[in-house]
């Protein structure tokens, strides 16, 4: 099925009970990926990034109110799997996860080597042996020395953890990693090298990744397409050479516009005012409150509109 | 090893400052003792290891380093809450060690601290109203119409309006940018001349972290405020302080006005660190960055020589890793710890 793409969401919703009423973390979010590419989902604390990456992997809590939409991966919807499928077929077989503070992911009683084969003699029945040879390849791919296998995660370093995290997502050869704030806890250098890993992994085996971070300046070191989400909802999606230069949206215009920037002479803006509750989301346009450009249409729910081959969600637009 | 701490501190005399220099930082080590199982000493922790600046009154500086390079060290010092293992620290000519308890009472209130996660350094107990009036009643403001006269000014000028909507508010109530706002009010209430924050902004999102960081500045410039930024991120540098400090495992590496810095970086550190600085841009994801590779030393052993010579590629073999470097001046005010300009 070559012709098919790797990862089609559609309509995907996750909304979680509480006592306060329902909270639409991920509302009807919509975006594709293809094979050996990496899509960037941008958007502040709270605006259901995390959440999304949960409901695309089913890794839910249990107060989960609503679950529906369409998740394609190759071809074939996989919410229609049971979760023993799931299991067995999707979850660190075609999907795998490098979680959010991954450094601190690690199970600290257990050697890395051990750790990073176990989805290996687990997903793929490996022998021990077979899986830590594998884990020496993964280490290689990620630059973690061979020797490291048999430490325990507490003598690593931040970044070495963080690779090894990385190692261990990547053992089942996955098509998909999903990355959630991969370095937000490292230091600038070990940043840096971490997206060189990246970078070479997705050139070297051809992996897809969907990068789930607030800081937009680094995302841009691996970023295909953007994807910028806001109070549960993606709100511009485009190639990552049309977006970065221009974006359509006003709330990515203004997002753009407050990063600071190192090279270009620019005084950085800021948006006033701060992100709806997703428990009481507005009727209409979810950004309209903080928009400069807002006009009398955006009481109503904005369209999806196709522009320049991007698609933006809001009535400047229609 | 061990070093003699006593005679060594008296060794070092005062140096003479410039009348309008706030604060002077004169060959500061600030080492911590590793004990084992709680005896003997068996090695320093050496998280500031000589560190040299003055401080002008109404100057903004940044101090930039990676986790663990002692920047956090050197501002407690500054601060009063370690002690110096070695050399001083002068604030308008009187010696922080030297000062008695009614010194330190004192120079407290003429120094502001803004901590790095303000929901951590709000006491969750308390009202916005009390936090903000704590530093007054310590300070000895008796009179209640007094104290509720400056927190409403002090809130006035952070922007957090209507100041009544907030002061019976608790800080569980407030978002993080709002947190953070009170923080510095909090830090501004005793009309201090120095303000030390520490990562103000990291802990922010992106949309809010500017408006923090104007913030800031306004009121630097304002009440000419004498400022240290501690910070992991040059690019916000920019926007805030008139000279850089570039810190590397305990060592102050480059001293340089931020213009200076950005076109002619010339500790091979500091280009590093410029490197490895994204910018919002298609073009990142086509190419390799070139970044040193491994970590920062341990600061129990440092390298010898200049402590960056393992990761430098610019190494002058026989020299880096023996001889320590010296300041060298290679332009007007920018001062390089580096053999490479000898």
């Amino acid at each position: 099925m070559a012709d098919e793409i790797l990862l089609d969401v559609k309509n995907l919703v996750l909304h979680f009970a509480t006592t306060r009423g329902p909270v639409q973390a991920v509302d009807g979010v919509d975006f594709q990926l293809d094979y050996n590419k990496a899509v960037v989902i941008l958007g502040e604390s709270g605006c259901g990034k995390t959440s999304l990456a949960k409901a695309i992997l089913r890794l839910l809590p249990r107060n989960v109110k609503t679950y529906s939409g369409e998740v394609k991966v190759a071809g074939k919807d996989v919410m229609l799997l049971n979760e023993e499928e799931f299991r067995q077929n999707v979850r660190w077989v075609a999907i795998s996860l490098v979680p959010q503070a991954a450094m601190n992911a690690l199970n600290p009683v257990l050697r890395v080597g051990d750790q990073v084969s176990e989805p290996a003699i687990i997903h793929l029945g490996m022998k021990k042996e077979d899986g830590l040879q594998l884990a020496l390849k993964m280490f290689q791919h990620v630059g973690v020395p061979a020797d490291f296998i048999t430490r325990y995660p507490f003598e690593l370093s931040g970044g070495m953890r963080q690779r090894v995290a990385i190692a261990m997502a990547l053992v089942t050869s996955p098509s998909l990693i999903v990355l959630d704030e991969p370095t937000s806890a490292l230091d600038l250098l070990t940043q840096a090298n971490i997206f060189n890993v990246l970078k070479r992994i997705k050139k070297e085996l051809g992996t897809s990744f969907i990068l789930i971070t607030h800081d937009i300046a680094t995302s841009s070191e691996l970023a295909d397409s953007v994807a910028i989400m806001y109070a549960g909802q993606i709100v511009e999606t485009g190639e990552a050479g049309k977006f970065f230069p221009a974006p359509l949206h006003p709330y990515a215009q203004k997002l753009m516009a407050s990063v600071p920037r190192l090279r270009a002479n620019k005084d950085p803006d800021f948006i006033i005012g701060q992100p709806p509750s997703l428990v009481n989301l507005p009727t209409g346009c979810r950004f309209a409150e903080r928009c400069p450009s807002r006009f009398e249409k955006c009481v109503q729910d904005p369209p999806v509109i196709k522009k320049d081959g991007r698609l933006v969600k809001c009535w400047l637009y229609a | 090893m061990a070093l003699d701490t006593k005679s060594k501190k008296q060794a070092i005399a005062v140096r003479e400052v410039a009348t309008n220099v706030l604060l002077s930082v004169q060959s500061l080590r600030v080492w911590f003792e590793l004990r084992r199982f709680g005896f003997g000493i068996v090695g320093h922790v050496r998280a500031v290891d000589g560190v040299n600046f003055d401080l002008h009154q109404g100057e903004a500086i940044a101090v930039v380093g990676e986790s663990g390079c002692g920047k956090t060290s050197l501002m407690k010092t500054i601060l009063g809450l370690y002690k110096p293992t070695e050399g001083h620290v002068i604030f308008e000519g009187k010696n922080l060690s030297e000062m008695g308890s009614r010194g330190l009472q004192w120079y407290r209130s003429q120094v502001g601290y803004v901590q790095q996660d303000p929901f951590g350094a709000l006491p969750p107990f308390m009202n916005v109203q009390r936090i903000m009036e704590e530093p007054l009643i310590i300070s000895g403001v008796k009179n209640r119409q007094e104290r509720a006269r400056r927190v409403r000014k002090v809130m006035e000028e952070v922007k957090l309006f209507p100041v009544d909507d907030y002061l019976s508010k608790f800080p569980h109530m407030l978002s993080g940018g709002q947190q953070q706002r009170v923080v510095i009010a909090r830090a501004m209430i005793l009309e201090p001349k120095l303000i030390v924050a520490d990562e103000p902004v990291s802990m922010l999102d992106a949309s809010v972290r500017v408006e923090i960081l104007k913030l800031l500045r306004g009121l630097q410039t304002s009440h000419n405020l004498s400022f240290i930024y501690i910070t992991h991120d040059l690019s916000t540098v920019r926007y805030f302080s008139e000279r850089i400090f570039v810190m590397y495992a305990g060592k102050i590496v480059e001293i340089a006005p931020i213009d200076s810095l950005l076109k002619n970086p010339q500790h091979p550190y500091t280009l590093a660190l410029l490197t490895a600085t994204s910018d919002p841009d298609a073009n990142n994801a086509k190419s390799f960055k070139e970044v040193p590779p491994g970590e920062p030393p341990s600061l129990v052993n440092p390298p010898t020589g200049c402590r960056f010579h393992p990761r430098c590629p610019k190494i002058i073999k026989g020299k880096c890793e023996v001889e320590d470097p010296v300041d060298i001046v290679t332009e007007p005010d920018h001062v390089t710890a580096c053999w490479l300009y000898q």
